[in-house]
């Protein structure tokens, strides 16, 4: 899981029923990141390119261009960090 | 009061995010520092620093004055009687549990009932709920009404001869409703049923009158009202306090721990009020920032506060109903509430607000704001929400609906 600690700072899970898992990415590695996963993902939606809808390897997710992303409909972390780590790698 | 003169206390307002000055809508989870706060606790670190008292020397004299001033600052603030009956801890989360397990551990019992609201806080619940599995007494939950108001109908129904104390936040924390403490007060005396109010979201915003209230018991935080995190205020009415167990034990709360060589068990005295209930080398500059951050506030006077938060809640309020896609939670009175705006844009969920927002420099909350069973009661899975202090504007506000009006 080295690129995950390369490229994530915090990893926030919310409360409540529907759990999320919110991403955000190392400052100074965050446009990098960004970009890779653009990259890597299908955009379906673009809102004034600041958040993406994304879908990967058959889940949806949004990204924001501040370096940022909401995970939503997963398992659990380990799905999540594995999901990461395809997409930044 | 001038918010753009006040701004100029406030360093951090002065900060870009994104490249987009900050808008710090976020207020009711926690205020910015005044240069006064940060100075007085600069000052303190810099040259009074020590531990308070039982100390001869010059600097421990100085610390345990101001550390004692500053319990004398926060009396007078909420016009408590004195400052025996301002008790410093943590934040309003320890001072109920404090409540809980100093009063409530040794008086509340089977067949007893703790009546609390839906429109609670985590922290005026959970204490509560942990602490029936251990007494075996009942919490009763009151309802609230469709627009988040309390349901004082169904409050007075629910307290009975059973009910040992009533719980409830003078100002949601969710959708900034003020209730009306006083008559929740009538209602439980009539009852012989103690009184605690939460007043995270109320002292730090409107004038708190202890005795006017009759309230029997007062939290709130300092992190809140312009002082530093870590610091907190439990008021309870002396004669309470006097006949309430201690919560902690240690160093500090006790007059005397003597040993007996025959029994070889130790017997122990408490300390004078409040120090009884502050066990061990309490926040010395917490509390000293905390006395720096009412005297800012003192200085404006609250019903300047109340005036101006007033006024930029209406003007928020109108100004989001410019919007289609927005809906807007609570009432949408700004005289029957506080600075303290819940809503929710069709499509989006309260975190995606937040972090389009944030793109702007525009900061505000998203999720359940430790308040689950109140977004359950409007069948919400989250709401975002802009809270409002002294230093924020109605240019502010136009800011804030022109980002939304671009995520719509």
């Amino acid at each position: 899981m080295g690129v995950i600690e390369d490229y994530v700072a915090r990893i926030e899970e919310t409360c409540g029923e529907e759990k999320d898992f919110i991403v955000i990415f190392k400052y100074e590695r965050k446009d990098e990141a960004v970009t890779k996963i653009l990259r890597k993902a299908k955009i379906k939606k673009s809102i004034s390119r600041i958040i993406f809808e994304l879908t990967f390897q058959n889940f949806s997710f949004r990204l924001y261009g501040t370096g940022k992303a909401i995970f939503r409909n997963l398992k659990d972390k380990s799905e999540l960090k594995r999901l990461l780590a395809n997409l930044l790698s | 009061m001038d918010p753009y003169k006040i701004r100029e206390d406030f360093p951090i307002l002065k900060r870009k995010i994104n490249n987009n000055p900050l808008i710090y809508f976020d207020n009711a989870a926690t205020t910015q520092k005044p240069k006064q706060v940060i100075d007085a606790i600069n000052e303190f670190y810099r040259n009074h620093n020590a531990n308070v008292h039982r100390g001869v020397h010059t600097l421990s004299q100085e610390a345990s004055e101001l550390y004692e001033d500053a319990h004398e600052e926060v009396a007078k603030f909420i016009n408590a009687d004195s400052m025996e009956e301002i008790v410093f801890v943590r934040g309003t989360t320890e001072a109920i549990n404090l409540v809980a397990y100093a009063w409530g551990l040794w008086n509340l019992k089977k067949g007893d009932e703790v009546l609390v609201t839906l429109m609670e806080h985590h922290s005026n619940i959970v204490p509560w709920e942990l602490l029936s599995r251990i007494n075996g007494f009942k919490v009763k939950y009151a309802d609230v009404n469709d627009d988040g108001t309390l349901n004082y109908e169904a409050f007075e129904n629910a307290i009975s001869n059973k009910t040992r104390i009533v719980c409830l936040p003078q100002v949601s924390n969710v959708t900034g409703v003020v209730n009306d403490v006083k008559k929740i007060v009538k209602m439980a005396h009539e009852h012989d049923s103690l009184v605690l109010v939460d007043g995270a979201q109320s002292v730090p915003h409107l004038p708190v009158d202890v005795k006017d209230l009759d309230v029997d018991f007062l939290a709130f935080s300092g992190h809140k009202m312009l002082g530093p995190t870590g610091i907190g205020v439990l008021y309870a009415k002396r004669e309470i306090l006097e006949s309430m167990e201690p919560f902690h034990g240690g160093g500090e709360m006790i007059k005397d721990v003597t040993f007996n060589t025959v029994t070889r068990r130790c017997s122990i005295s408490w300390n004078d009020l409040p120090w009884k209930f502050e066990a061990g080398t309490p926040h010395i500059c917490g509390g000293v920032g905390l006395m720096a951050a009412v005297r800012y506030l003192e200085n404006i006077g609250m019903e300047n506060v109340r005036l101006h938060e007033k006024m930029l809640t209406g003007y928020a309020l109108r100004r989001m109903q410019e919007l289609e896609k927005i809906k807007i939670y609570g009432p949408r009175d700004a005289s029957s509430k506080c600075g303290i705006i819940p809503f929710g844009i069709a499509g989006l969920s309260s975190h995606d607000v937040a972090l389009f927002l944030d793109h702007y420099g525009v900061m505000i909350r998203s999720g359940l704001h430790c308040a689950q069973p109140l977004h359950e009661k409007f069948k919400l899975k989250s709401s975002a929400r802009a809270s409002f202090y002294i230093y924020n504007t109605r240019e502010e506000i136009d800011r804030f609906v022109e980002v939304l009006k671009e995520i719509e």
